[in-house]
């Protein structure tokens, strides 16, 4: 019961949907089988051995036993899975003109930034959505410790190391909504710094690319949450597009309205949780890098949480 | 020893050669050294041009050449193998025993450090990434 409870589909090795994730795992599955098969037959020499009678086999026929099935087998075995193995572990092939998107890992969240031709970068957080049948290159870097990026079903982990960029290329196949993790132990919300991944069909993902870099309507608007918003002082740390918000300490919150998780894939981002989190960032996520709000009344909370699942 | 009767002069070139505790660590230090050649070669030619070498010339030569030194020992030691003897285990503080001994042990090692040189030598060469 506890195996099956880690599984499902979007985020597992098991389920990939993504070039590099689809190889390793029909290699996990050949290494399987490779194993029980080999398991099978020790067992069967062992059992052979114990039950035959003493002699049946000289000291010759010993050593020749040992020499090609402990030392010639294995050998051959281990060159061919390496000479299977080595071509897969190559970077998967890019163009200069590929989609770069940089991904900046902090104490919990991540920052994302797509580099798509000349012009600034879209900045957004804690998501990342990919074409499928393109190869993407991930920048990858942290700002404070080191974290690893790692969607399970889509490609191997990478670390991301301050002051280093490590290039991370994969290639998504199949569409859906999936899930990524840090798999570097980084404080205490580790466990807390997920992000979601979204894989889209290409057309849809160049319109939502561009659609994304649109403010959204209500960002303007003379609502009570936007006014909140400023008057906490949220803008020091937050940005929203088609406002005078402009700070990058803190999440992109421009299209929150949209994302499908709170604090990094802690929380579904419902109002009622937004406002929560905005109230006592540390009670969800231990040591969040956000300051508690503990004398904001709850329906302030509400109101600015309204106002931000209205950008979209 | 085994042929008393040849002198010293008949003998073969390599039969003159000896083998000792010396000798039978000769494969793995070619391992050992092979494998440090593999990180310095990767990390001073990455760093010189940027990027990984097409053609990786002296890497491929650095490795045959390790190759060889382990063939030829292992070559040696299985000459003065065969030395006539007892069957194993050869633990008698006799010539014969010590050269059988020394002899396997040897030969063995040249086995293990051959496959080590290439299952080394293969990332290096199929990766190719500078990263
Ligand atoms: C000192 C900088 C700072 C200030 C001020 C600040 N925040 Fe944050 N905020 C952060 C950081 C850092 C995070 C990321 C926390 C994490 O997930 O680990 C965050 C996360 C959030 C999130 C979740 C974002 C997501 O992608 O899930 C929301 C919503 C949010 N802040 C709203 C607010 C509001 C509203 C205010 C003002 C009342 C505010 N913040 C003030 C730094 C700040
Ligand atoms: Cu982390």
């Amino acid at each position: 019961m506890i195996l099956l409870a880690g599984c499902n589909a979007h985020q597992s090795t098991l389920a990939p949907f993504g070039e590099e994730a689809r190889s390793t795992y029909w290699l996990t599955v050949t290494l399987g089988i490779g194993a029980l098969l080999i398991a099978v037959l020790v067992g069967t020499l062992a059992w052979r051995a114990a039950h035959s009678p003493g002699n049946a086999l000289d000291h010759r026929q010993g050593m020749r036993l040992i020499l090609w099935l402990g030392a010639v087998f294995p050998t051959v075995v281990l060159t061919a899975l390496l000479l299977f193995a080595l071509p897969e572990m190559r970077p998967l092939p890019s163009q200069p003109g590929d989609l770069t998107i940089r991904v900046d890992g902090e104490q919990f969240w991540w920052r994302v930034q797509y580099e798509s031709g000349r012009g600034e970068p879209l900045i957004g957080a804690n998501e990342v959505r990919i074409p499928v049948g393109r190869p993407v290159v991930f920048q990858l870097a942290a700002k404070d410790v080191i974290h690893s990026f790692w969607i399970p079903g889509l490609a191997g982990k990478m670390d991301m190391i301050p002051g280093r960029t490590n290039r991370l290329i994969v290639k998504a196949e199949k569409t859906g909504r999936f899930r990524g993790v840090c798999a570097e132990f980084c404080g205490l919300s580790h466990a807390l710094m997920a992000f979601d991944v979204v894989a889209m069909e290409p057309s849809a993902f160049d319109a939502w690319l561009v659609a994304a870099r649109t403010p959204a309507a209500v960002a303007r608007g003379r609502t009570r949450g936007a006014a909140l918003f400023a008057d906490y002082g949220c803008n020091a740390c937050h940005a929203v597009r088609g406002t005078e918000h402009d700070a990058r300490i803190g999440p992109d919150l421009s299209r929150y309205g949209a994302r499908t998780s709170l604090g990094a894939g802690t929380l579904p981002p419902t109002t009622g949780n937004t406002a929560t989190f905005i109230r006592d960032a540390d009670a969800v996520k231990p040591g969040a890098r956000m300051p508690s709000y503990p004398m904001m009344p709850e329906d302030e909370a509400h109101a600015i949480a309204a106002w931000l699942k209205e950008l979209k | 020893m085994s042929d008393p009767e040849r002198s010293e002069q008949h003998r073969k070139w390599h039969q003159q050669l000896r083998i000792t505790l010396w000798t039978l660590i000769i494969p793995p230090t070619a391992w050992a050294a092979h494998f440090l050649f593999s990180y310095l070669w990767a990390a001073i030619s990455c760093a010189k041009t940027g990027r990984f070498a097409t053609f990786p010339v002296l890497f491929v030569g650095g490795t045959v050449m390790a190759l060889l030194v382990i063939l030829f020992s292992g070559w040696l030691a299985w000459h003065k193998e065969r030395t006539p003897g007892d069957p194993p285990p050869h633990e008698d503080s006799t010539e014969v025993d010590r050269l059988r001994f020394l002899g396997k042990a040897t030969l063995l090692l040249a086995g293990l450090s051959f496959v080590g040189v290439v299952f080394t030598a293969l990332p290096v060469i199929f990766i190719g990434d500078c990263q």
